[in-house]
């Protein structure tokens, strides 16, 4: 689904973020993305949804060279990749419907079909009752339901969330992970950055560690003396 | 949840099974087609497509009446620049109108020596009416020349004190109708070598001037108006400018989730078609205001030269123009700013 080749970053200024990466990620993998802040996490996300293009190297999503889609080809990719942020990135001048409705808004779906995925959305992350309240008056943990419910409303094959749980509680963390846990069980594969250690030591996931733009770990973290090396 | 997932699942299942369908098909295909297997079909897409038209032009509309005051400054400012060179069309138009009134058959008035015989005058008379280039020709004799101007001056008691009559005899011609202007000044310039003619004066002369001004007053007009054009153009690409700033939060999330430029510059077109469009709006109600104010001295100055002249507005079909072209103008103007600020918001 997500394959890297060789994949440097360096921005303007000389800085290195990512130097000759390289990994694979299969169809229906569900893997977590670790390191300390300025790794190369948000880069790597980045690379995946065209924010950024590589200096160096390939990125394939979906058997897509993304090196090769032009600009306006863009919008194609970033509508089959689901995304949730940290910062949510809500639209608080619009209800929680309105948000979670426009990917579909923007794909063209007629009303009534995205009604009925807006629901079904809403539903799954269990905010069906406050679709027309504001996200605004909603809690961190709703907010962020909201942000996933928008991720997978037109069905992607792929979701990505950038430090999901960075400002929730562990409870809503745990909440929140179970959540892509379920996503991936019907075969969505899902790549969340965290830094949250001991949570994704109990999701038993694949793991993939940075370190100053390299990989440093790739696999399942078992106990606690390995996750110091991450 | 096993129970809500069931339940969600079959709400879209024949979608779903699409979707999947489509995704496991390999290839490097699948990336660019990929959306479309989420769908049902071009008539919904099309459905979705005039449905973000639709709440395109309500939202920007509704934008818009939210700020009301500084919507309506923006609005006065464009209907002031549309106005003006409105205004000075339809004055233009009003006296192109009124110079028509006295634009019939042009009129050649031959003045004779005042010591031409009867005979001489008589026997020129037929001469001319015999040329294939002349229509008519009317004789009015030196007397009938100060009977009438007795009459029509309301001065006949000072003509009276004169021992002599100052008027020469006079012959009227009119032209055929189907005389070239170049043909009639060639006509003129024959008949002034007659010996019996001491002036020949075209009555056509001053109208002929006159649509010269106008045409003048025309050109000045457009090129006025292309100028005021501009203005609303850089007016409405700044009020846009700041409105894409205002709505940059919204302008990344949309870009994020797949949005294309055209579906983000949408609401943005929109609102410089509103703008466009109030202005015109506004420059008709502007000038209707003003012809309103004209109309009555214009009315009272035309009854006292005896003429049934009353001031021309824009007409329906001037007005559509006007309001027309001021929304092309809002919308082009929205076009160019959108064109150069939106490409510069990309998420980060």
């Amino acid at each position: 689904m997500i394959r890297f080749d060789q994949v440097s970053k360096r921005y303007p200024g000389g800085h290195e973020a990512l130097s000759r990466l390289s990994f694979e990620i299969d169809r229906a993998e569900m893997v977590f993305l670790t390191g300390h802040s300025g790794a190369g996490k948000s880069t790597l996300l980045k690379l995946i949804m065209l924010m950024e293009r590589p200096s160096q190297g390939q990125v394939f999503v979906n058997n897509q060279n993304l090196n090769r889609l032009t600009s306006r080809q863009i919008p194609q990719l970033r509508r089959q990749v689901g995304v949730v942020f940290q910062n949510h990135q809500l639209l608080f001048d619009r209800s929680v419907y309105d948000n979670v409705a426009l990917p579909l808004v923007i794909e063209g779906y007629n009303p009534a079909e995205a009604g009925r995925r807006v629901r079904a959305a809403l539903d799954k992350v269990g905010l069906l009752s406050k679709e027309k309240q504001n996200p605004i008056v909603l809690s961190g943990g709703e907010q962020q339901r909201v942000g996933i419910a928008r991720a997978v409303v037109n069905k992607p094959k792929l979701l990505l969330a950038d430090e999901p749980t960075g400002n929730l509680d562990p409870a809503l963390s745990a909440e929140i992970m179970s959540l892509f846990q379920q996503f991936n069980d019907v075969g969505v594969t899902v790549m969340v950055a965290s830094h949250d250690l001991a949570l994704i030591r109990r999701m038993n996931k694949r793991v993939l560690g940075l370190a100053n733009g390299e990989l440093a770990h790739d696999g399942v973290l078992q106990h606690a003396a390995n996750a110091e090396t991450v | 949840m096993q129970r809500t997932q069931k339940r969600s699942n079959s709400r879209v299942a024949p979608a779903a099974a699409g979707a999947s369908r489509g995704a496991a098909k390999p290839g490097g295909k699948n990336v660019r087609g990929g959306a479309k297997v989420y769908k049902t079909g071009w008539k919904d897409r099309w459905q979705g497509y005039l449905a973000h038209h639709q709440s395109s032009a309500r939202d920007s509309l509704q934008r818009m009446l939210a700020a009301p005051v500084q919507s309506l400054m923006t609005w006065l400012v464009i209907a002031v620049a549309l106005a003006l060179p409105a205004t000075l069309l339809v004055c233009l138009d009003n006296i192109q109108s009124l110079g028509q009134r006295w634009d019939g058959a042009p009129q050649i008035t031959l003045f004779l020596n005042p010591r031409a015989t009867e005979r001489a005058i008589a026997d020129l008379q037929r001469r001319l009416e015999s040329r294939d280039d002349i229509d008519t020709v009317a004789y009015v004799s030196a007397a009938d020349a100060l009977k009438e101007f007795e009459t029509e001056s309301g001065m006949g008691n000072a003509l009276r004190s004169l021992d002599t009559n100052p008027l020469p005899p006079t012959l009227l011609l009119t032209p055929s109708t189907d005389a070239a202007p170049a043909a009639l000044s060639a006509l003129g310039d024959s008949l002034g070598q007659q010996g019996l003619v001491d002036d020949v004066v075209f009555d056509r002369a001053w109208i002929e001037r006159l649509h010269q001004i106008l045409e003048l007053g025309e050109q000045l007009a457009i090129a006025l108006g292309g100028l005021l054009a501009l203005g609303v153009l850089l007016v409405i690409g700044n009020t846009i400018r700041l409105s894409i700033e205002s709505r940059r939060d919204e302008i990344v999330i949309v870009k994020l989730v797949g949005g294309t430029d055209a579906f983000v510059r949408r609401p943005f077109l929109y609102t410089g078609l509103w703008y466009g469009l109030g202005g015109g709006v506004l420059a008709m109600v502007l000038l209707s205001l003003l012809l309103l104010l004209l109309s009555g001295p214009v009315a009272m100055l035309a009854d006292s030269y005896q003429s049934d002249f009353h001031l021309q507005g824009l007409g329906f079909g001037g007005g559509l123009l006007l309001i027309v072209s001021g929304a092309l103008v809002g919308w082009l103007g929205a076009w160019l700013a959108v064109g150069r600020h939106l490409g510069d918001i990309e998420p980060q």
